[in-house]
């Protein structure tokens, strides 16, 4: 189809969607960024499936006017990291739950609802709200999902980090609704010098949009450790867009359990010397109603910062993985140390993985290197585990856990990835 | 023991027949070993008595203690006290050696109805081995083979025989890759498991294994069969003259 064609029924999606939708009430210096985010869309249409851009994943049930239902999955489990001390904030199908969550105050950041912090005249938000987001600053795709969310999402929250937090938050995403729409937008600032560890965990909602816009200033430290929930039947489409000042650090990981749409969009731009991003996921998916999408964008634009990209994902019984990234070095942006690997396990051959990896690279002195591999299981270590007297079955899942190790190194807290682990050998005991 | 009894072995995926009827018997407490030239089927042997994929029995059969190995998965037959120490052990990064011991010893004893060790016993009796077999505590910490040496490796493979504590032992060439002093140590592992219930069956090109493990038994393989049984002195045979004297003899 050609573009001019396509088009039409991207802005007639639009229309049908932005019907059903009003703009959040009282949202203060905040409108401005909505109205503007607002008319993007309907400039840009939603997307469709014969998007470059949406190559590999069909966006039509998250464009639909109208959520599709997801069943609540009853997980068995305790809630991730609970042994570990951390500010507590919950949303439940994406709105703020005050008696469920803990006093905002933490040493060394300040926490606010987004529905707040608008109504302050002065705020450090307003400069990133929706900013970040519309920055597009490589490959000129449209991303009229973020866009609406920055239009529409009425939750959320604002955090400030001025020095080492004491202690990481957690944002908890419950799901208790099976018709839950929601959206959630954030807005993170690093300080010069300071340290935030932000968790994220929970299923959501039956339909989840969310924007995170981070701010990392020179010599800011941001870790972010992500799990996406169990519900099956759950969709969600999340984008982290960051920007990173001299010397910053910004490490993010996400594990994902089922799901049977997930989008995750990283776009980070390295923008002072000498910064580092690492972006780093894996994820487990079984059977057919499995979709999972890894979207990243890395760019470089200054000088002597590294940049890696780990991702691993894990199928079977027909699941679906994708992942479609790119490391972009602008012009000038010398001595950058480039990488990114992903790789499928694919447990059996109705399982597909589909990945475009990309290098754009515009400066000459850079070291840049990418890969993408997808592989059955290594029958020469299966054999030699079941030699050893361990089950076809068990053996199966320490290589699969040896396969996502190398993602999982990437969480830098040792009791985080524990726990994460645990979650991991949980999910491959009870078989999904 | 361990009873093979005219056993023909054709690769799966082509029409070649690797073995054409062994018969081997190895008593408890003795070591049998096999000599012979490179493609004789002796590592074939290995792999059909472990259980791996890719090999069928057309004819004959293999039993320990008087059950059917020939029937059971890799993982029953490391159960019922079959153990191969492999040419090349695998790596499994990712994968701790010593979550990789304590789930093989606990799967084994979980398969014969057995209670699992402790976390607390099985490390005191990890740590016991490993000391015998000069493994420091680090390479127990490492992922299963993933940046040993040749000889770390070998040395792991009996570590896991130690801990697993099998009735019948196949060694597959474990010399292949060792210096002097790592075969020393290796063979010293394998000796101090040497006892009246325990039998073994030592596969090798080269006599010099077999100065420091001293085989009761010596089997001289060729173009899938045993061509030539004797006593150590064979071995002797084998590496003053080389292999061509016994073919031609037996041809």
């Amino acid at each position: 189809m050609s573009a001019t064609k396509l088009q039409p029924l991207k802005v007639e999606a639009a229309e049908a969607r932005l019907a059903a939708l009003t703009l959040p009430e009282g949202a203060g210096w905040a409108t401005e960024a909505r109205k503007a985010a607002l008319s993007r869309v309907a400039a840009m249409g939603l997307p469709h499936r014969r998007d470059e851009y949406w190559k590999y994943t069909d966006p039509a049930s998250l464009v639909a006017a109208e959520a599709p239902k997801a069943a609540l999955f009853h997980n068995d489990e305790g809630p991730l990291f609970d042994a570990i001390d951390r500010v507590k904030i919950v949303f439940v199908d994406g709105v703020f739950d005050a008696a469920a969550s803990d006093d905002l105050t933490l040493t060394g950041v300040e926490i606010e609802r987004l529905s707040d912090a608008c109504t302050k005249d002065i705020h450090w938000a307003k400069d990133i709200y929706g900013v970040l987001e519309a920055r597009n600053a490589q490959s000129k795709v449209d991303r009229p999902l973020a866009a609406l969310n920055t239009a529409f999402a009425a939750d959320g929250v604002v955090i400030r980090a001025t020095g080492k937090a004491s202690k990481p938050i957690n944002l908890i995403y419950l799901h208790k609704s099976e018709s839950s729409d929601a959206m959630l937008h954030h807005l993170v600032r690093v300080e010069v010098g300071a340290d935030l560890t932000l968790l994220e965990t929970g299923p959501a909602a039956a339909r989840f949009s969310k924007v995170m816009e981070v701010d990392v200033a020179d010599g800011g430290a941001f870790h972010h450790v992500r799990a996406q929930g169990r519900d099956h039947e759950r969709r969600a489409v999340t984008g982290t867009y960051a920007r990173l000042g001299k010397e910053s650090t910004f490490k993010s990981f996400t594990m994902t359990f089922n799901g049977v749409l997930t989008r995750n969009e990283t776009l980070v731009e390295l923008t002072g010397d000498d910064a580092v991003a690492h972006v780093a996921g894996a994820c487990v998916g079984d059977g057919k109603d499995f979709h999972h999408d890894d979207t990243v964008f890395v760019t470089h634009d200054a000088v002597n910062c590294e940049s890696r990209q780990v991702f691993k994902k894990v199928l079977r019984n027909g699941a679906t993985g994708v992942f479609q990234a790119k490391i972009l070095v602008q012009p000038g942006a010398q001595k950058t140390d480039g990488y990114q690997i992903s790789q499928s396990l694919l447990l059996d051959e109705d399982s597909q993985f589909l990945a475009k990896p990309e290098l754009e690279i515009y400066a000459d002195d850079v070291a840049c290197s990418h890969g993408s591999t997808s592989g059955a299981i290594d029958e020469e270590a299966l054999f030699y585990l079941r030699s050893r007297g361990v089950p076809v079955a068990e053996a199966t899942d320490l290589l699969t856990l040896s396969f996502l190790g190398e993602a999982l190194e990437e969480i830098e807290d040792e009791r985080l990835a524990q726990d994460m682990l645990d979650r991991l050998s949980g999910w491959l005991s009870r078989r999904r | 023991m361990l009873q093979i009894k005219n056993l023909h072995v054709k690769l799966e995926e082509e029409d070649k027949q690797i073995l054409k009827g062994v018969d081997l018997t190895v008593e408890a407490g003795k070591v049998h070993a096999i000599m012979g030239p490179n493609g004789s089927g002796k590592s074939t042997l290995s792999y059909v008595l472990s259980g791996k994929d890719g090999y069928e029995v057309t004819d004959g059969s293999a039993t320990l203690e008087g059950v059917d190995l020939l029937e059971m998965e890799p993982e029953e037959r490391a159960a019922a006290g079959l153990f191969l120490a492999f040419q090349y052990p695998v790596e499994i990064p990712g994968v701790g050696n010593m979550t990789f011991l304590r789930t093989a010893v606990n799967a084994q004893r979980k398969a014969r109805g057995e209670e699992e060790i402790s976390a607390a016993d099985f490390l005191k009796l990890v740590r016991e081995t490993a000391k015998t077999l000069k493994i420091d505590a680090e390479m127990l910490k490492r992922p299963v083979n993933v940046g040993f040496s040749g000889g770390e490796k070998k040395r792991n493979e009996i570590l896991q025989m130690a801990m697993l504590a099998p009735k019948m032992c196949i060694l597959d060439e474990t010399d292949s890759g060792l210096d002097v002093d790592a075969m020393k140590l290796v063979a010293d592992g394998v000796n101090a498991l040497r006892n009246e219930g325990r039998g073994f069956l030592v596969i090798t090109h080269y006599q010099r294994l077999l100065d420091h493990i001293k085989p009761d038994v010596v089997h001289i393989m060729a173009n899938g069969r045993i061509v030539k049984t004797g006593g150590p002195e064979l071995a002797l045979e084998v590496e003053n003259n080389g292999y061509a004297d016994i073919l031609s003899e037996v041809a």
